[in-house]
């Protein structure tokens, strides 16, 4: 917990990016534009320190990252597979094989004694569950790293999972399940992912206290036997010497077998059933709003092109939701959105607006308009420049750390991009022209096809969301399900 | 997949700014090494620049420390200084404007007719309604002649399409800050920008921002089960300070805030004396630095303003706040402590290591991992700022069917363990490496390294205690500690907050909502 601090700006963009746009009438009467005077010298030269790649002949893929700036080592290997591989009955395995994997330990020396020791050297091992791969990383002060990177490598291939753990895993997991209709916000991302993706979309279900309650040892440990035999990629960063620390690598992971193809990604997508759905939240007086639909994925070659729409419509400060929603009329602490593309499977189109529980209607409908907008406000030259001043001139800081350069690098080989996919990405968006924005928004952006959801205090909505005139309303039950065994959550404190 | 390497919650730039105000090491030859690369310069107007030398990328990173922030909003004010770094974004009189000289005497109009309808709308007797739905629609009508000038967002608009990146700033109690990173080719487009926005605020678009900050102050605090505790527990353990005081405003304030008082506050407070500017990354001091002098000179000069006269009364009664609501169940509690400046200072720092941080924390080892009462336990200090007498808090996330009953009586026992026993050479080892090691990973990021550069060059009017601070912390002593939590850890001095879940009471209406729907 933190000391409240209020920010100018709430960065709720589902996209990285943010532009500009201004009205050009407005722009031809300002007299004279001082900052346009002063001088902007070339930058210099700049390359990006790029990794070491080493293909392993059993499909392992290894990078190494040197950086001496400071005394430490880190590294993580990646596993494929995560909870979008999950079965249905026993979802929040991954969860919490990523928690227990670590304070397991193993037969050598429990996560207990493991905690003991790392800490005393502020090192630290971790292992993770996401939704399409698992991890293990370790990092440490430089005299401590082959000891620590023996640890590291005893815990990624001997774990030792022991119900203790597990069971500890297991209740935070279901405190996190019983609060999770505490927050607005989390229940609005949630719910409208449900939407987007449908409720038993490997990318939207959630665990239950009845799934995580079949979740035995025997899971966590198949879940290992099956995931480690996969395309792991590796990646150390840092105080080395790289000759001795391939040596090292090699001498781990060239050994194993040749590593088993990645899962297939599950999953089929459809639009949303377009329509208002509410959810009543009585403790608030702010509704959050998301305006949602389907994305594409990351390689289609229409992203550049969605990307400076995107800014267009909602990035940052000068982007029209934020133009309209948040400084003409003043509606919304935080307004951003846009049309979302993931890496291997097609991300979510998100608008979110949070307003006054009266003024729900008012920003839903403005937030509308800007979507529709695309459609039917030209996009000007000048909206173009600067959308793409906006991208390329911090396009920079996508890898100005070496730590940035590693991160990229091993997505695009997680995800099979080529390696210097952002340089392709980047003359992408240099290329951009208005009859681009022009089809790609009319091509991929639907308003008839959107979803809108709100959550927020029902008696204080006036108007109310049949004002939308998008027919019924309809509620969304957020209650928990408690198993039978178990007594109702309301009767405890 | 998410990516470890930006992820790491210890290098990330916020926990950085915390982190720092709990650990304070290095070895000396950091701080030899840093002295060659920073330069620190104080303008004639008081104004100090610090700039570091490093040249990984051609990019640079700031941050503007003003030594000022919501602890310093005038009585019936609450929320003056967040309000204020709103209107810092737009513009000044040479950019967002298309007319200045129309626009000002615009602006004094609008000001004008705010007061008229403030003056009316505050009548405690005798407020006529006609008369205020008259003033409100003149009001209405400055505002809507005002803005036929602006040029909306136009200032954060030529930063971002300069490359500007993580542009924000954050008003604290103690400080407001402002920050964001560029390419190393605009440092002197960034130094117009900036060195305009303190000197040289316009009041535009000032009321449509305040309904923004409402917002605001609706997502942060009254839509939030936890903002709401938070805001209460504060406001009963300071009976005089304004720390116990809601730091985004109270509504009814905020509301009321009028753009001559944003103005007054900045006028007071951002003085060259009352600022610090840290740059961090390719820049070349020798180079650019007359180039700085140039723009930042016209920061007004003028006094450091006086420090705060209330000082918080010593407690002697146990407090505590009790919220019923159909949220799941939380505790927290808090002792008030001295300021960062007590000697003691890098004591509450181990004690809130020792008792926290990690799995080998005492408090987790108990409450999460050994008893499996809580989801987590924590304490953290100081809080809710460093600047003044502040608190030490714990808190404690009940797994369900557990209670907060349970979670303060465990939190008690751990802090009766630190007052009877001592700590062990192992636990204050540990605290001292993590503390030194955490502050070295810090160093690696131009934002978190400028950001604590400032911070410390306003706390202690040198940066170098950024790392001379090793000292203190090796100090610290195991009687430090047992002394310490003698000290402060005892129920007089002692504010508890809490949330008892109590299910909403089914009435005819909110059964019809639970049919969903709005009507």
């Amino acid at each position: 917990m933190r000391a409240p601090r209020f920010n100018f700006i709430f960065r709720a963009s589902l996209l990285v990016a943010v532009l500009a746009f201004t009205l050009p009438s407005q722009l031809s009467a300002q007299q004279s534009k001082p900052w346009e005077q002063i001088p902007i010298p070339p930058l210099p030269p700049f390359h990006p320190h790029q990794p070491t790649r080493i293909e392993l002949k059993n499909g392992i893929v290894i990078f190494l990252q040197e950086d001496h700036e400071l005394p430490f080592v880190n590294g993580t290997v990646f596993i494929p597979g995560g909870s979008r591989d999950e079965d249905a009955s026993k979802l929040g395995l991954v969860d919490l094989y990523g928690q227990a994997w670590r304070t397991s330990g193993t037969a050598k020396m429990t996560g207990d004694a493991m905690d003991d020791l790392l800490e005393s050297k502020a090192a630290h091992i971790e292992t993770d569950g996401d939704i399409d791969s698992t991890s293990l990383s370790w990092d440490s002060l430089k005299g401590d790293a082959d000891q620590v990177y023996a640890l590291a490598m005893d815990l990624l291939f001997h774990p030792n999972f022991t119900e203790e753990k597990l069971n500890l895993a297991k209740q935070q997991e279901a405190a996190g399940i019983v609060r999770r209709n505490d927050d607005i916000g989390e229940i609005a991302s949630r719910e409208a992912r449900k939407l987007i993706y449908g409720a038993q979309s490997p990318y939207a279900r959630q665990p239950e206290l009845a799934t995580i309650a079949n979740i035995k040892l025997s899971d966590l440990k198949a879940w290992h036997d099956r995931t480690i035999g996969g395309k792991l990629i590796v990646a150390v960063s840092g105080d080395f010497n790289p000759v001795a620390m391939e040596a090292r690598l090699r001498a781990t992971f060239e050994t194993l077998p040749m590593a088993r193809p990645n899962p297939a990604h599950p999953g089929s997508f459809t639009d949303p059933k377009p329509a208002v759905y509410f959810i009543n939240k009585p403790d608030v007086n702010q509704s959050n709003i998301e305006i949602v639909g389907l994305g594409t994925e990351r390689n289609n070659p229409d992203v550049p092109a969605l990307a400076v729409m995107n800014d267009i419509l909602g990035g940052g400060f000068g982007s029209r939701l934020f133009q309209t929603v948040r400084t003409k009329l003043g509606l919304a602490y935080a307004v951003g959105g846009g049309y979302g593309y993931s890496y291997d499977h097609p991300g979510t189109f998100r608008v979110v607006v949070m307003t006054k529980s009266v003024s729900t209607v008012d920003a839903t409908k403005a937030a509308e308009g800007e979507i529709a907008g695309l459609i039917t406000r030209p996009f000007t030259e000048q909206e173009l420049k600067r959308a793409k001043e906006d991208i390329l001139n911090s396009f920079l800081f996508l890898y100005d750390t070496r730590e940035k350069v590693l991160a990229e690098r091993v997505r695009l080989e997680f995800y099979g991009y080529p390696a210097d996919y952002l340089e392709i990405y980047k003359a992408g968006i240099e290329k951009v022209s208005v009859a681009d924005l022009e089809r790609v928004s009319k091509k991929y952006i639907h308003p008839d096809k959107l979803a809108v959801l709100v959550v927020g205090n029902q008696p204080q909505i006036k108007p109310g969301l049949d004002e939308l005139n998008m027919g019924p309303v309809h509620p969304i039950d957020i209650t928990i399900p408690m198993p039978n065994s178990a007594p109702s959550m309301e009767t405890k404190q | 997949m998410r990516s470890r390497f930006t992820a790491r919650p210890w290098i990330g730039l916020f926990t950085l700014v915390i982190a720092f105000l709990a650990c304070h090491i290095a070895l000396a030859q950091d701080l030899q090494s840093f002295e060659k690369k920073i330069t620190v310069k104080v303008l004639p107007n008081g104004l100090t620049l610090i700039l570091c030398n490093r040249p990984e990328a051609p990019v640079f990173s700031y941050s503007t420390f003003i030594d000022a922030g919501d602890v310093d909003d005038p009585s019936g004010e609450s929320g003056l200084a967040h309000m204020f770094e709103h209107l810092a974004f737009k513009g000044t009189s040479q950019i967002g404007t298309t007319d200045y000289a129309a626009e000002k005497v615009a602006l004094a109009k609008v000001e004008a007719a705010n007061n008229a309808y403030e003056a009316e709308y505050l009548k405690p007797v005798g407020r006529d309604p006609q008369k205020l739905a008259e003033l409100k629609k003149i009001f209405e009508a400055a505002q809507a002649d005002a803005q036929k000038y602006v040029i909306p967002n136009q200032f954060t608009e030529v930063a971002e399409r300069n490359g500007a990146t993580g542009l924000n700033a954050q008003t604290g109690l103690d400080e407001t800050m402002y920050f964001w990173s560029m390419p190393e080719n605009r440092l002197q487009l960034w130094a117009w920008l900036e060195s305009g926005r303190l000197s040289d605020v316009v009041p535009r678009e000032f009321y449509k921002e305040r309904d923004v900050v409402m917002e605001e102050r609706r997502m942060r605090t009254d839509s939030n089960p936890i903002g709401r505790l938070t805001e209460q527990f504060l406001a009963t353990a300071y009976v005089a300070h304004p720390y116990g005081r809601s730091s985004i405003g109270w509504p009814s304030e905020v509301s009321q805030l009028s753009a001559t008082e944003a103005m007054a506050f900045h006028k007071k407070y951002y003085v060259g004396s009352n600022v610090v500017v840290a740059i961090v990354g390719d820049v070349n001091a020798a180079q650019v630095m007359p180039m700085l002098e140039k723009y930042f000179d016209k920061v007004p000069g003028g006094p450091k303003p006086e420090d705060l006269t209330t000082v918080e009364p010593r407690q002697f009664a146990e407090k505590s706040v009790v919220i019923r609501e159909a949220t799941q169940p939380f505790y927290i509690e808090g002792y008030h402590r001295p300021s960062y400046r007590d000697p003691d200072d890098a004591v509450y720092d181990a004690i809130q290591d020792i008792m926290s941080n990690g799995r080998v924390s005492r408090l987790y080892r108990s409450l999460v991992e050994k008893q499996q009462i809580a989801a987590e336990a924590e304490g953290f200090s100081p809080y809710p700022g460093a600047k003044y007498p502040s608190l030490f808090a714990f808190y404690a996330i009940p797994l369900p069917g557990h209670t907060d009953d349970e979670m303060r009586a465990a939190i008690h026992k751990e802090i009766e363990k630190l007052k009877t026993t001592d700590v062990t050479d192992e636990e204050l080892a540990m605290f001292k490496t993590r503390a030194k090691a955490d502050l070295l990973r810090g160093l690696a990021d131009n934002q978190g390294l400028a950001n604590a550069l400032a911070l410390y060059q306003t706390r202690y009017g040198d940066w170098r205690q950024l790392f001379l601070q090793l000292d203190r912390i090796d100090k610290v002593t195991k009687a430090d500690i047992h002394r310490v939590a003698n000290k402060v850890f005892v129920e007089s001095n002692r504010t508890t907050a809490e949330i008892v879940y109590t299910p909403t009471p089914k009435t005819p209406q909110s059964a019809a909502q639970d049919k969903g729907g709005a009507q």
